[in-house]
């Protein structure tokens, strides 16, 4: 039972994680009809920042602090010199220039930071254990992972549903043309919502950085599951991909944590290891596809 | 047949021409300048413009553009190499089942994630490129994530040995030239209309009368099977098996080689593989003479290429030689 | 008394609170000319998407030719011989004037399941196309991509796509929106060429063209029809003056 509620957290704690990338890219997509493969490669900068400036700093926590102007300047700069431009072009457009940028980002990391993987060391206060219920220990960093995740995700859904920005945005996303009629300035709040999303991304990976640790490449696979979790939650909807992402945290993790118990009753032991794994992102997929069947725009949605 | 004729006589033609007939003597000059190296790139390039022809039945024709492509060089070499693996060598049999089960899952696939549009479909069709990429990582029996040698390359016996490099070569050339043939044909004809005419104006073709998801499912089944096609090859070429032949990057790279080729043009895709691969062997060794050691970072040069090309250049290669770009109505 | 083609029964289709289609009933004759008019926000736009399969009716029936084609979708209802022109001109953009109505032509014929003869070559298609195209003016512009043809040449050209359908009802959706004088009088001319050889369902603003070529009116509004008649029973009657046509007495009277 006690297995049970930690593995039930750490689905939350990687379903939280994912929705602050998810979120990004599903504003970004809804609002300017982006698709930014390149979103992941925020995540993975957001990580290299965070790494570099917990460096110069000695601080775990000033150079999170750090990290995230860094990413936000990034993300404004990819905004304008590359991402407007886009807007306006077809999906194809998109996919080809921002992979681009993903070859080009990952090569700069390997020029810059080398290729070896990178480490990040917690700090003792959040290297322990917390009791989340009196005699069931959970790891600090892990718990405060949900913390944040949480905090970020209210202060979104509060955001977008009760400022003015927000209000922008929600209008943006379903009438571009009246939102700039209104006198609003479109190319400043895109720039704004871009980089908004490369914050979130950034958040994501610099926490997920001390669990998965720092390589090349890292935002490309998590990438796409928050893809998948816009899909499912359906285009634009921040609602959607919270609660989409919280049930891929949790298919992924029951896939990790009690599949392969289950597989070496009818396997080999490393079968099953190297099988578990990949039935729960096997899971993921499938559970994608029968959203779509079911539902072509996703639960949350726009319907054509 | 005249059409043809008349097409070789313009600029674009000329070089289509030269261009198939330097691929068609490649292993007399490799063999001529002891390059065997070449001759594995030249292979590799026809290969993937075999596959990323059959992407752009569906993608430059089609205007579906569907992200999981990399897929049926998965699941065309898996089968020769789990074939293999099993002591079956033989082509006869690992031929057309790596081509069914290609046609299959292109059918499965399709069925499901045609009825999405846009973004979705970009993603449904990744999602289930990213499925069997996990089943392979999963299939601890054929290595899993680290793949699998393959024994020996298909055995033809009687017809012809493919273990000479040459032959190889010219087999996938042949197989190049007939695909080619064949596309040009499916494009120009009245299915190839209707497939052409759904790009340009859905509503409007249905309005017509046309059953278009019955067309456009028709279309992904062939591409997936031409995909599968070059799946078997590539397998057999590098005698490896592994999930990174199909990971979502060779997707990307794919259908960066059909935009950078030329959309919609039929021999935009060889352009296409040409330039891929002769951009990756050249731009290390160029970097490489700005400072040594740096030619590894070669993407750092592409990456910002490709940018360049989705805002300036749509129309590929072929639109340089000529043809007006995105040019839905024009000849194959 | 001709035997209705589409008989429309008690059609009925909703937008959140807005009833744009309310319990409609239509018939429309074989042979006949049926103009539908109303105020703009009247329906008549949702109702043509209905009966050619774009749109699902919440409730009623649609019946052709005695065929229940409520829930039949769009291309099929083409292949039982009813065929639409957008009031938004829809054409396919890249390809020749010629092309397009060849592809009207093609999906006439059958399936297109044919993977090998060049479509551009065969002259079973290319011929009845040209003719299509003759009819309407545009044969000297047959090889002019549909994206470089005026406004008007568009217009007409949706309608020879959907002349070169061959249906036995067309659902013409304002074949003169955004046409000057000129080629207003060319479509009239080129409609009431048509008079007797085809049913249309014509929907149409201008009311000049209206009563000089249907044989019978159904006044639009608010998603009811609200009378149906000859021009002449439209004109005299009350009703329709004082919802519709009392804002624009002077064009009824013209």
């Amino acid at each position: 039972m006690e297995y049970f509620l930690l593995q039930v957290l750490n689905g939350i704690q990687l379903g939280l994680l994912m929705f602050l990338l998810a979120a990004g890219l599903t504003l970004v997509f809804g609002i300017m009809d982006l698709v930014n493969l390149a979103h992941g490669s925020l995540y993975m900068l957001g990580a290299y920042f965070a790494w570099t400036f917990m460096g110069w700093t000695g601080s775990f926590v000033l150079g999170a602090l750090l990290a995230l102007p860094a990413a936000l300047a990034l993300g404004v700069i990819v905004e304008l010199v590359i991402a407007r431009r886009l807007y306006a072009r077809d999906h194809l457009d998109h996919v080809l220039a921002t992979f681009g940028l993903i070859l080009f980002f990952n090569e700069l990391v390997r020029v810059l930071w080398g290729p070896a993987g990178k480490s990040i060391t917690l700090p003792p206060a959040l290297a322990g254990t917390i009791d989340i219920l009196p005699g069931v220990p959970y790891p600090t960093y892990r718990f405060a992972i949900i913390v944040v995740g949480a905090v970020v995700a209210l202060f979104l859904a509060w955001l977008v549903t009760r400022t003015r920005i927000g209000m922008l945005i929600r209008a943006g996303a379903s009438n571009r043309r009246m939102v700039a009629a209104l006198g609003v300035n479109i190319e400043l709040l895109f720039t704004l919502v871009f980089g908004l999303g490369a914050i979130l991304a950034a958040i994501a990976g610099l926490m997920a950085a001390p669990i998965v640790s720092l390589k090349i490449g890292m935002g490309d696979d998590i990438l796409i599951l928050a893809f998948v979790i816009i899909v499912i939650g359906g285009i634009g909807s921040i609602k959607g991909a919270f609660i989409a992402a919280m049930v891929v945290g949790q298919v992924d993790i029951i896939g990790r944590a009690f599949l392969p118990d289950l597989l070496k009753k009818v396997m080999s032991s490393s079968a099953a290891s190297t099988a578990a794994p990949s039935i729960s992102q096997v899971a993921v997929y499938v559970l994608m596809a029968a959203v779509l069947v079911w539902r072509p725009t996703g639960l949350f949605g726009q319907r054509q | 047949m005249k059409d043809l004729l008349t097409a070789l006589r313009t600029p674009r033609g000329i070089v289509v021409a030269a261009l198939l007939v330097l691929l068609g003597v490649l292993p007399l000059l490799t063999q001529a300048f002891d390059q065997r190296y070449v001759l594995s790139i030249g292979t590799r390039v026809v290969i993937w413009s075999i596959a990323a022809m059959s992407l752009n039945l569906i993608l430059g024709y089609g205007g579906l553009v569907s992200f999981g492509h990399a897929v049926f060089f998965g699941i065309g070499g898996y089968t020769v190499g789990i074939l293999a693996h099993h002591d079956v060598f033989s082509g006869w049999i690992q031929w057309p089942l790596g081509l069914l089960v290609c046609a299959l899952w292109a059918a499965a696939v399709g069925a499901l994630s045609l009825r999405t549009r846009g973004l979705y479909f970009i993603m449904i069709t990744l999602a289930f490129a990213q499925l069997v990429f996990y089943v392979g990582v999963g299939l601890e029996a054929y290595g899993g994530d680290d793949g699998l040698n393959i024994a020996r390359r298909s055995v033809f016996s009687g017809l012809i040995d493919l273990r000479h490099r040459p032959t190889f070569y010219w087999l996938c050339y042949a197989l190049l030239l007939a695909t080619t043939f064949g596309l040009w044909r499916i494009v120009n004809s009245r299915f190839g209309m209707v497939l052409r005419g759904a790009k340009s104006n859905e509503t409007r073709m249905l309005a017509l009368g046309f059953p278009v998801f019955r067309y456009r499912l028709t279309a992904f089944v062939i591409s997936g099977t031409l995909g599968g096609l070059s799946g078997l090859l590539l397998a057999n070429h590098d005698a490896y098996i592994s999930p990174s032949m199909m990971s979502w990057v060779k997707s990307g790279d794919l259908i960066v080689i059909v935009v950078l080729g030329g959309m919609g043009s039929l021999t935009g895709p060889i352009f296409g593989a040409i330039a891929f691969f002769v951009l990756e062997e050249s731009l290390k060794p160029l970097i490489d003479l700005g400072r040594k050691g740096w030619g590894e970072y070669w993407q750092i040069v592409f990456g910002p290429l490709l940018i360049l090309v989705a805002l300036y250049a749509r129309g590929g290669i072929d639109s340089l030689l000529g043809r007006p770009p995105r040019s839905g109505g024009g000849h194959g | 008394m001709a035997e209705a083609l589409l008989t429309v029964d008690g059609l009925t289709k909703r937008f959140g609170g807005i009833v744009a289609t309310d319990h409609l009933d239509l018939a429309v004759n074989e042979g006949e000319v049926h103009a539908l008019i109303g105020p703009n926000g009247a329906g008549k736009t949702t109702l043509i998407a209905q009966l050619s399969g774009f749109l699902r009716p919440d409730a009623g029936h649609i019946l052709f030719d005695g065929h229940d084609i409520t829930r039949l979708p769009a291309p099929a209802r083409v292949h039982l011989g009813l065929a639409r022109s957008f009031q938004i001109t829809s054409v396919l953009r890249e390809f020749s004037a010629l092309d397009n109505v060849a592809l009207a032509v093609q999906a006439r014929q059958g399936h297109s399941f044919r993977f090998w003869a060049p479509a551009r070559a065969d002259r079973s298609l290319r011929e009845p196309a040209m003719k299509a195209l003759d009819s309407v003016g545009l044969a000297d512009r047959a090889d002019s991509a549909a994206a470089d043809l005026s406004h008007g040449e568009r217009r007409q050209l949706e309608v020879a796509m959907a002349l070169a359908s061959e249906p036995r009802l067309l659902l013409l959706d304002e074949p003169m929106a955004g046409m000057g004088l000129e080629e207003s009088a060319r479509m009239v001319s080129l409609l009431r060429s048509l008079k007797g050889r085809r049913t249309l369902l014509l929907v149409e603003h201008d009311m000049d063209a209206v009563f000089a070529l249907a044989d019978r009116i159904t006044v639009l509004v608010y998603g009811r029809a609200i009378a149906s008649g000859t021009p002449e029973e439209i004109r005299a009657s009350a009703e329709v003056r004082q919802a519709y046509l009392g804002e624009a007495s002077a064009v009824g009277a013209a």
